[in-house]
C-alpha cells in the first residue's frame, strides 16, 4: 500500500471543499449548467440515463480495506446499495444525488480517495497490473512508477485542458495485464543490457471509434527519463492534436496521420529542446515514492500445506482453485482473483455488503490488501496457501467464488443502454444470458479461456475491439443490433478483431455467439488451442459460414 | 456548448414531449402543459409541430436550476390518449432498468 502524506491530503480536501462550494452554487442557480458542467466532469460526475453518474479513481488499481469499505459506505449511503468495478480500474456509482455528492466526496477523501480527473480532457487515472509487485518474475513493481506518473500528472497546470482525455497504462511482467498497448500511452518496465530499469514507451493505443494499437516509440528510456519523456510527448500532442473534431482529438489519430516516425522525431525534438533538470528523477526522488509503499511481513510457508492437501479432494474447492489461485511471488502464497461475474450477474458490479465483507477478508488473508483489474474483477495479492480452503468458503458465502476466471463467462461489459446516455444498445443483458447459456463450468473449461467483450456503442468501454469475441451494439431503424468481432486481444499480442458480417439482432446474439464457440470447438487442432489461436490459424471464414449459413 | 434552441431544424417523426433530469438528484423528469415538471410520463405535455416542440423546449431549457438536458423526444400516443415512451432509450428512461439490480448473495 502506498502513504499517502500531509500534500496529498491537503489537495484532496481542499478540492472537497471547492466541489462542495460549487455544487452549492449550481443548484442556488449561481452557476448555469453550462458553467457547472466542466467542473462537475473534473470531479467524475456524469450525466447518465437516469441519474448523476459518479466515478472515483482507484490508482493502479490498489485499495486499503479501510478505502474499500468507504466505497461500500458510498453505496450503501449515497447510492442503492452497490457500485461497478470500470475497465480503468474505477468504481461507478450510478444513482448518485447531486445534492449528495460533496459529503460523499468528503468521506472518501476520508480514506484518501477522490474522483479527480475521472472525466475531462486531462491526463486521467493510471492504471496497471493487478498482480503488480506480488507476479512471478515481474521486474519490479510497476506501482512505484504508477504513483510517480500519478503526483505529476495530477492537476498539472500545462496537461489539464488537453485536445482530449489522455490514459496511462504501465505494466512490468512479459505478460500484459494491463493493456498496454490500447492506451495513449503504454510503459512496459523492462532491464536493458547493462542492467538499468527503464521502459519501452508505446504511443497512439486506443478503442473506440477509430482503434489503433500503440506503437513503440522508444524501445528504452531510463527511469530517471521517464518524467521528461512523457512530458514531451505531452507537449507535442498538446500543440498539433486536434482541438476542431472531437472524433480526431486523441493521440492515436495524431499518430497515425503524422506517423511514428514524424511524431517521434517531433518527439525528440521537443525532448532535446526543454529543460529536462526539473523532472528528471534520481535516485533518491524514485527511493523516496517506493519507500512509502509497504509490502507485507511474509511468513516463510511450505508450498504445499496440509490444508491444501486435505481440501484438494472436495472437487468444488479444486475447480475454484485451478481457475482463481495464480502463483504468487513468495513460496506459500497466492494471488486470488475474485470473480465478479456471477452467473446472470452484471459484470464488474459488487454490492456494499460484498465489499464490507471483502474487506473483511482482505484484512483476515491479503495482508489488508485488494486490487481491481481492468477485467472487471477483484484480486486478493498476497494469501497464505494454507488459508485457501477457509478463503474459498467464505467467497463462495458472498458470490464471489464463481471458478470462471479467463472463461467465458468472464465477460467484461460496459453498462450500456440500462444506464449510459451515450449508448445505442444494452450490454448488460447480453452478457447476464451468455453467463446463462454457458453456466456449466464444465462446458466453459472444455472451451478453455476465451475473452467476450461488450460495448453498448462505438466509444467501446468494453474494449470489444480487443476481445477474442467482440460484441458490439448499435442502432438500426430504433432496434438494438450487435455487430461481431473475432479474433481480438489486449494482452502482449494486441490486435484488433475482424467483423465477421452484418449486425445480428439481439434476440439472437447468445445463439450466434454460441455457433462461434461450437464451430471453435469443432476447429481447434487440440484442445490446448485457444479460440484466439484457433482464429489466427483458419481465419474469420469458417466462423462466418457457421453463423451467417442458417441466417 | 451548443443549445438544444440553436439547432436549425427541429424535425418530429411524430409525437413528442420534452425530458430532462432534475438538477438536485439527477431523476427523469418530463416537461407537462403546466409549465412544471413531473417524474411521470404520463404528465408530459405531448406536441405535434416542431413550433410547439420549440417553444416547449425553450421554456425547458429556461429552467436551468431545476432540470438540467433538456431534449425532445418521441413518444407514443396510446388508447384514451394515454402516451408511452417512442423508443427503447426512454423505455428505459421511464420504466427503469431491464435488469435487476445486484443484491448480496444468501448466506
Amino acid at each position: 500500500m502506498y502513504a499517502y502524506d500531509e500534500l496529498d491530503r491537503t489537495l484532496i480536501n481542499e478540492r472537497v471543499s471547492e466541489f462542495r462550494d460549487q455544487v452549492k452554487r449550481r443548484l442556488s442557480g449561481e452557476l448555469t449548467e453550462d458553467e457547472f458542467k466542466m467542473l462537475r466532469l473534473q470531479n467524475g460526475v456524469y450525466l447518465q440515463l437516469h441519474a448523476y453518474m459518479f466515478r472515483v479513481a482507484i490508482p493502479y488499481g490498489t485499495l486499503s480495506t479501510k478505502q474499500l469499505r468507504a466505497l461500500a459506505h458510498v453505496a450503501r449511503r449515497y447510492d442503492r446499495g452497490y457500485g461497478h468495478f470500470t475497465t480503468r480500474q474505477n468504481i461507478q456509482y450510478n444513482w448518485i444525488k447531486l445534492a449528495e455528492l460533496p459529503d460523499a466526496l468528503e468521506y472518501l477523501a476520508g480514506v484518501g480517495i477522490h474522483a479527480m480527473q475521472t472525466s475531462g480532457n486531462n491526463t486521467r487515472n493510471v492504471t496497471s497490473d493487478q498482480w503488480a509487485g506480488v507476479a512471478p518474475g515481474e521486474v519490479e513493481d510497476p506501482r512505484i512508477w504508477s504513483e510517480i506518473l500519478r503526483q505529476y500528472t495530477t492537476l498539472h497546470p500545462e496537461f489539464s485542458f488537453l485536445p482530449r482525455k489522455f490514459k496511462f497504462a504501465i505494466t512490468a511482467s512479459d505478460h500484459d495485464r494491463a493493456a498496454i498497448k490500447i492506451h495513449d500511452i503504454g510503459l512496459r518496465l523492462h532491464k536493458n543490457a547493462d542492467g538499468e530499469t527503464g521502459f519501452e514507451v508505446l504511443v497512439g493505443g486506443g478503442l473506440g471509434r477509430t482503434p489503433f494499437i500503440g506503437k513503440t516509440i522508444k524501445p528504452f528510456v531510463h527511469g530517471r527519463d521517464l518524467l521528461s519523456y512523457v512530458e514531451a510527448i505531452l507537449r507535442v500532442y498538446n500543440q498539433y492534436g486536434r482541438r476542431d473534431n472531437i472524433y480526431k482529438a486523441r493521440i492515436k489519430i495524431l499518430v497515425h496521420e503524422l506517423g511514428i516516425e514524424k511524431f517521434a522525431k517531433e518527439v525528440d525534438e521537443e525532448w532535446k529542446l526543454m529543460d529536462a533538470s526539473a523532472l528528471t528523477l534520481d535516485h533518491a526522488v524514485v527511493e523516496e515514492i517506493r519507500s512509502r509503499f509497504s509490502y507485507p511481513a511474509y511468513e516463510k510457508l511450505p508450498h504445499m500445506p496440509d490444508e491444501l492437501k486435505e481440501a484438494a479432494h472436495d472437487p468444488k474447492f479444486e475447480a475454484w482453485r485451478k481457475n482463481s489461485v495464480f502463483p504468487h511471488k513468495v513460496q506459500g502464497y497466492s494471488i486470488v482473483t475474485l470473480s465478479l461475474k456471477p452467473v446472470g450477474g452484471p459484470p464488474g458490479d459488487a454490492t456494499a455488503d460484498q465489499m464490507d465483507a471483502i474487506a473483511d477478508l482482505a484484512q483476515k488473508y491479503s495482508f489488508g490488501e485488494i486490487r481491481v483489474g481492468h477485467e472487471q474483477n477483484l484480486v486478493l495479492p498476497h494469501v497464505a496457501k494454507r488459508d485457501l480452503p477457509v478463503l474459498w468458503k467464505a467467497l463462495d458465502r458472498i458470490g464471489v467464488a464463481t471458478p470462471n476466471i479467463n472463461l467465458v463467462t468472464d465477460i467484461i461489459a460496459c453498462p450500456g443502454l440500462d444506464y449510459c446516455s451515450l449508448a445505442n444498445a444494452r450490454s448488460i443483458p447480453i452478457a447476464q444470458e451468455l453467463t446463462r447459456r454457458f453456466a456449466n463450468h464444465e462446458t466453459a473449461n472444455l472451451i478453455g479461456r476465451l475473452h467476450i467483450n461488450i460495448s453498448g456503442c462505438i466509444n467501446a468501454c468494453g474494449h470489444h475491439h480487443v476481445g477474442h469475441i467482440g460484441i458490439l451494439g448499435v442502432e438500426k431503424n430504433g432496434e438494438e443490433f450487435y455487430q461481431i468481432t473475432i479474433g481480438g486481444r489486449a494482452d502482449e499480442n494486441a490486435q484488433m478483431g475482424t467483423l465477421i458480417g452484418p449486425s445480428v439482432p439481439y434476440a439472437e446474439v447468445a445463439d450466434v455467439i454460441e455457433d462461434i464457440v461450437e464451430a471453435y470447438l469443432a476447429l481447434r487442432d487440440r484442445p490446448e488451442e485457444l479460440f484466439v489461436d484457433t482464429v489466427k490459424r483458419l481465419g474469420v471464414e469458417p466462423f462466418k459460414e457457421r453463423v451467417y449459413a442458417t441466417r | 456548448m451548443t443549445s438544444p434552441l440553436e439547432q436549425k431544424k427541429i424535425k418530429l417523426s411524430g409525437p413528442s414531449m420534452v425530458t430532462a433530469n432534475r438538477t438536485w438528484d439527477g431523476a427523469v423528469i418530463y416537461r407537462t402543459a403546466e409549465q412544471g415538471w413531473s417524474t411521470e410520463l404520463t404528465d408530459a405535455a405531448v406536441v405535434r409541430t416542431s413550433d410547439d416542440a420549440r417553444a416547449l423546449l425553450a421554456e425547458s431549457v429556461a429552467d436551468d436550476v431545476g432540470a438540467i438536458g433538456a431534449y425532445i423526444a418521441p413518444v407514443e400516443v396510446r388508447d384514451a390518449g394515454k402516451i408511452g415512451p417512442g423508443n427503447l432509450r426512454e423505455q428505459i428512461r421511464s420504466a427503469g432498468l431491464t435488469i435487476d439490480i445486484p443484491v448480496p448473495a444468501q448466506a
